[in-house]
């Protein structure tokens, strides 16, 4: 019991940490229909910051998180302006390939910066473990899960009342009749890519916290399409759901089956969400059928 | 399949012909000439690239069929090139079975796994087609590390080098005409099936599936087809690769394989054979060419060396991003404006004076 306590602990925090990516992801689907495969690489850039800003230049904790998400917001506002606005309106094939080649040059930069060893600096999480009942459990994990929650309903609450939040919704609904209403689309976009950013490099951060800082971060980028699958492409709520879902899979049959077949397991249940209910949980159900 | 700038057909034969125009055969007749000489005069090392660029035409090709004439996204590349390079290794080792039944049967098996793999298609397109193909791409992988029993795991298999009569095809020298055989072939076919009316029905699929069956093109048959036929010619290359080193290991095929392979028909040209071929090299002697610089500064930037890797991978990105953005129909639109410029000269029409004339 005491193990199904602290997998569970891990595979939720694990997949808050999905659920931060992903919801990132939605964003920038949402508002401009673009699947970002580079959003793993948004992570690590978070990671690497986070590591400049406090162990690379010293500067004390709560500076360097400022510092890391305004680096993240502009890096991801430069991308949007620069990268994939040429491109709207191009061809699902395109927006694929130009974020593929997005991830490459941004695994590149950072690799040339800070190589392909793994670092590791002292986290602003508490490091120790709390021991609950029969159970210990690392505190880092466990504070990590309601700092994500709170940054993703955070989100949801940006999406449902302010005006930047309406705009993107209005946009995601109709670009037509949002273009007609005088809602600027390129403000929204660079909006949604900021807010992509964020929410990457707030994962970043809790992840350089939980498990260092190295390259293999951006593998994280490949289990947001499991995550986004299942809870759906436009759904703030289905992020986290499906965060949630796929995290634990994974710790449960990591440790109860074995095999490496928690890697595989995602993929699995992604397939077998795609046969039966292609939106996804809180998905809308209007998909490209043939 | 575009019309030629400044070229007006009288008759049918030279309007449905391949090449038929003098300048044209004169180009392929250089083409000819130059693969022929090349090989003697080439070192090692660029016969190995040669042989590289070669198989990834192959492959090119193959992926093109699906991604630029059909219309359908497929991150999978690397997974179809692994069962292609499997099914040949694994015969020819466990079975003694010559190495050129044993390449027929990894295309033929990996026709057969692609069409399985596109059977989503009959339900999904667009985004989720490419998600599930990621996925497929994935579980591939996993079974290529983990299916201990059959393919080894994470270990080498290592195959007998072929023997074509007689000659065993373990050099450089002796592979290449192997290989430029098996890339002339698969874009002569290509070229062919374009033409068909199977070819004819993929382009409708791409362009405009509603309509395409209106007008009688069964949509879900056509697409496991071009499915079934790319796969065959990626598991050609799969198996060449297999061949090639006379091994087989589950780094050649894993996704950034299939991110490459996109890469490569992206930068060359979507549904050009001529692009799938000027891409495949582009995207295969970039990496060589960086390494070449790297090591030419080596001396006078002693950290270069290590930062090699990283700037390979960035360029990588960079190149796949500047022709999306400034020439979305690649390498082979380039080499057609130079074409049509030439063609027409010096009486080229130019952009800027008509627009604002």
């Amino acid at each position: 019991m005491d193990i199904f306590l602290q997998l569970t602990v891990s595979g939720l925090s694990t997949g808050m940490i999905y659920a931060l990516a992903a919801a990132g992801f939605v964003v920038i689907y949402k508002a401009s229909d673009v699947i970002n495969f580079a959003q793993g690489d948004l992570l690590l850039l978070g990671t690497y910051l986070i590591f400049l800003s406090v162990a690379q230049v010293g500067l004390p904790w709560s500076l360097g998180v400022a510092v890391t998400l305004l680096l993240a917001v502009a890096v991801a506002l430069a991308v949007e302006r620069l990268v994939l606005r040429p491109l709207v309106g191009e061809p699902i094939i395109s927006m694929i390939m130009v974020t593929i080649g997005l991830s490459s040059v941004l695994r590149g930069v950072t690799g040339a910066i800070w190589g392909p060893n793994p670092r590791s600096f002292d986290s602003f999480l508490p490091a120790g473990d709390i021991v609950l009942g029969p159970a210990t459990l690392s505190t880092a994990r466990l504070l990590s899960i309601p700092i994500a929650l709170a940054v993703l309903a955070g989100l949801g609450l940006f999406f449902r009342h302010t005006r930047d939040g309406i705009a993107m919704r209005a946009i995601a609904d109709d670009q037509q009749a949002a273009l007609s209403m005088g809602i600027s689309i390129p403000r929204v976009f660079g909006v949604a890519w900021g807010l992509a950013a964020v929410s990457a490099a707030i994962g970043g951060i809790m992840l350089a916290g939980i498990v260092g800082v190295s390259p293999n971060v951006a593998s994280i980028g490949l289990r947001v399409f499991p995550v986004v699958i299942l809870g759906g492409l436009d759904s703030i709520a289905g992020a986290v759901i499906g965060g949630a879902v796929i995290g634990l899979l994974e710790v449960y049959v990591g440790f109860y089956v074995g095999h490496g077949l928690n890697l595989v397991v995602p993929y699995v249940v992604l397939v077998l969400v795609l046969m039966v209910r292609p939106y996804g949980l809180f998905g809308k159900e209007i998909i490209e059928r043939v | 399949m575009s019309l030629d700038c400044g070229v007006f057909h009288t008759r049918y034969e030279s309007d449905m012909g391949l090449r038929p125009r003098p300048l044209q055969r004169l180009r392929l007749g250089i083409l000819a000439l130059f693969v022929l000489v090349f090989p003697f005069v080439a070192s090692p090392y660029w016969l190995d690239l040669a042989n590289q660029v070669a198989i990834a035409t192959v492959g090119a090709i193959g992926l093109n069929i699906l991604v630029g004439y059909t219309g359908q996204i497929s991150l999978g590349q690397g997974a179809f090139m692994a069962i292609g390079a499997y099914t040949a290794g694994l015969l020819a080792l466990n079975f003694g079975v010559p190495w050129g039944a044993s390449v027929f049967a990894a295309c033929v098996v990996t026709a057969a796994a692609g069409t399985f793999f596109g059977l989503p298609s009959l339900r999904l397109k667009g985004l989720y087609l490419a998600i599930a193909t990621l996925a497929a791409q994935e579980i591939v992988e996993w079974g290529m590390t983990n299916w201990t029993a059959v393919t080894g795991g994470t270990e080498a298999i290592v195959l007998p080098a072929p023997v074509l009569f007689g000659v065993r095809l373990n050099t450089g020298f002796n592979f290449y005409w192997l290989a430029v055989l098996a890339a002339a072939g698969t874009a002569l076919f290509a070229a062919n099936l374009m033409r068909s009316r199977i070819g004819r029905a993929f382009a409708a699929v791409r362009d405009q599936d509603v309509a395409a069956s209106v007008i009688g093109v069964d949509v879900f048959r056509t697409k496991l087809l071009a499915f079934a036929t790319s796969s065959f010619f990626v598991g050609l290359a799969g198996a060449m690769i297999a061949f090639h080193r006379n091994i087989v290991t589950w780094e050649r095929f894993t996704l950034s394989t299939s991110i490459v392979f996109l890469a490569m028909i992206i930068v060359g040209g979507l549904g050009s054979i001529r692009g799938s071929f000027l891409g495949a090299a582009l995207i295969t002697l970039l990496p060589a060419l960086i390494t070449n610089v790297g090591r030419a500064i080596q001396d006078t930037a002693p950290q270069a060396a290590s930062l090699l890797p990283y700037a390979q991978q960035a360029v990588f990105g960079v190149v796949i991003i500047l022709f999306l953005i400034f020439e979305p129909r690649g390498l082979s639109k380039l080499w057609e404006n130079a074409k049509d410029y030439f063609h027409v000269w010096p009486f080229a029409y130019r952009r800027g004076e008509t627009r604002t004339g």
